[in-house]
């Protein structure tokens, strides 16, 4: 990686600035390493870091806080719930990809007090527009393109469309997601094939291949089926391990190819 | 704006369907061929080189004795087949996944085709034609 030669020396903060709060007790020092890109100077990104004073039960979205508020306004990020919920700031955290608000820093201290370093870096395979923002459009795109909505032919019922706790059960666990990404910009396929679907979109389709009020199952699986489908999976669980709502993606694809080869929901 | 390793441009548009079944029997044929190539090929390995005396009684006699008969001649048509397409398919895909450009795509992949067609061709064409008389001349 490049490092630029007078922004990567830790910009020190103790008591240097007034505007800053007050370090709180039990805080300690962590050096906070980021993937840094400006589109208007840059031609390349590039590493910079920062001291920042964490509590150990601050979450990294804490210092991307403390880093934007009190030592650079320029530093560039999505976040919005800052509970988990809304899925805007995925991110590499030591190089896995992580919700930035679900990830403690007692977690990532280092052993016995030694120094800590906490990398970020933007999510893989979207391009970045700046900083650990990236542009979401090319993973909206493939979600749409599965049709992520309820599909019925018929008259409509006149009160609600009933469904048994097994047939709710049967999807369950894809309702969950929250489209943060994190499973797709995992994804080695998706990296490197500019036209996957990539597990976030499987999973959303998923979630309505299996819902038993849906009529749709057929178009999105024929979708699926594509040169640019499921079959493009290698099972590797890289999406599994990076999904924050714990979402068994592989374990869904595997069921939407399995419905394939069986012609069956 | 320079070209950054983080973030290749992805596809703008979706290519449209093609509404074939191709990638899945392909899958598929990945799964079934893998499984017969475990037994065919750890079965071909046992054979050749632990069973009595293994690599060191191989000579053109040994070979010409095992393809006089057709089941060893099936064995080894299969196995020839079975590999020569299962690791095809998966250069194939390999192939898809890190070719960057279209054109470096399309040629990797005749290369990818012609070696296997030859490769297929002769290898068959050394079991069925074997002769086992050609050893007598010298
Ligand atoms: S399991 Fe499939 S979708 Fe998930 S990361 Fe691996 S290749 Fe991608
Ligand atoms: S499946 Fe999990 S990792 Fe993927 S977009 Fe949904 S919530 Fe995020
Ligand atoms: S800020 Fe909403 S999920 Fe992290």
């Amino acid at each position: 990686m490049s490092t630029s030669t007078t922004s990567d020396k830790p910009t020190s903060v103790w008591g240097s600035h007034e505007s800053q709060p007050p370090v709180p007790d039990g805080a300690v020092s962590v050096t906070v390493k980021l993937l840094r890109f400006n589109p208007e100077v840059d031609s390349e990104p590039h590493w910079q870091s920062f001291e920042v004073p964490a509590l150990p039960t601050d979450r990294v979205l804490n210092l991307l806080h403390y880093v934007k508020w009190y030592l650079d306004g320029t530093l560039t990020f999505r976040r919005s719930c800052a509970h988990g919920i809304c899925g805007s700031d995925a991110m590499q955290i030591n190089g896995i990809n992580r919700l930035a608000c679900k990830v403690l820093i007692k977690d990532l201290l280092a052993k016995k007090g030694k120094p800590t370093t906490i990398t970020l870096a933007p999510i893989k395979g979207l391009p970045v527009n700046k900083d650990l923002l990236v542009d979401m459009e090319p993973f909206f795109e493939a979600f749409r393109a599965v049709k992520p909505y309820l599909i019925t032919y018929g008259n409509e019922p006149t009160r609600e469309r009933i469904q048994s706790a097994a047939d709710r059960e049967r999807f369950d666990d894809t309702t969950k997601c929250i489209l943060c990404a994190c499973c797709t910009s995992s994804c080695p396929v998706y990296w490197n094939d500019g036209s996957y679907f990539g597990p976030a979109a499987i999973v959303n389709a998923h979630r309505f291949i299996f819902d038993s009020r849906d009529e749709g199952a057929e178009e999105r699986l024929d979708i699926l089926n594509d040169a640019e489908g499921v079959w493009r999976c290698r099972t590797t669980f890289n999406c599994t391990d990076a999904c924050p709502r714990g979402i068994e993606v592989t374990k869904a694809i595997q069921e939407v190819k399995r419905a394939l080869l069986f012609k069956r929901v | 704006m320079a070209e950054l390793a983080l973030d290749k441009p992805r596809a703008p548009r979706r290519p449209a369907a093609r509404r074939s079944n191709f990638e899945l029997y392909s899958w598929l044929f990945m799964r079934l061929s893998g499984m017969a190539l475990v037994v065919l090929v750890l079965g071909h390995l046992f054979i050749m080189n632990i069973l009595d005396g293994g690599v060191h009684r191989i000579n053109w006699g040994f070979v010409a004795g095992r393809w006089a008969s057709p089941f060893w001649q099936f064995w080894d048509l299969s196995m020839l087949w079975l590999a020569q397409l299962h690791g095809g398919n998966g250069l194939r895909t390999v192939i898809d996944d890190y070719a960057r450009k279209d054109s470096t795509r399309f040629w990797l992949k005749m290369l990818l085709y012609v070696s296997m067609v030859l490769i297929l061709a002769l290898g068959t064409f050394v079991i069925f034609t074997f002769d086992p008389q050609m050893d007598m001349r010298d």
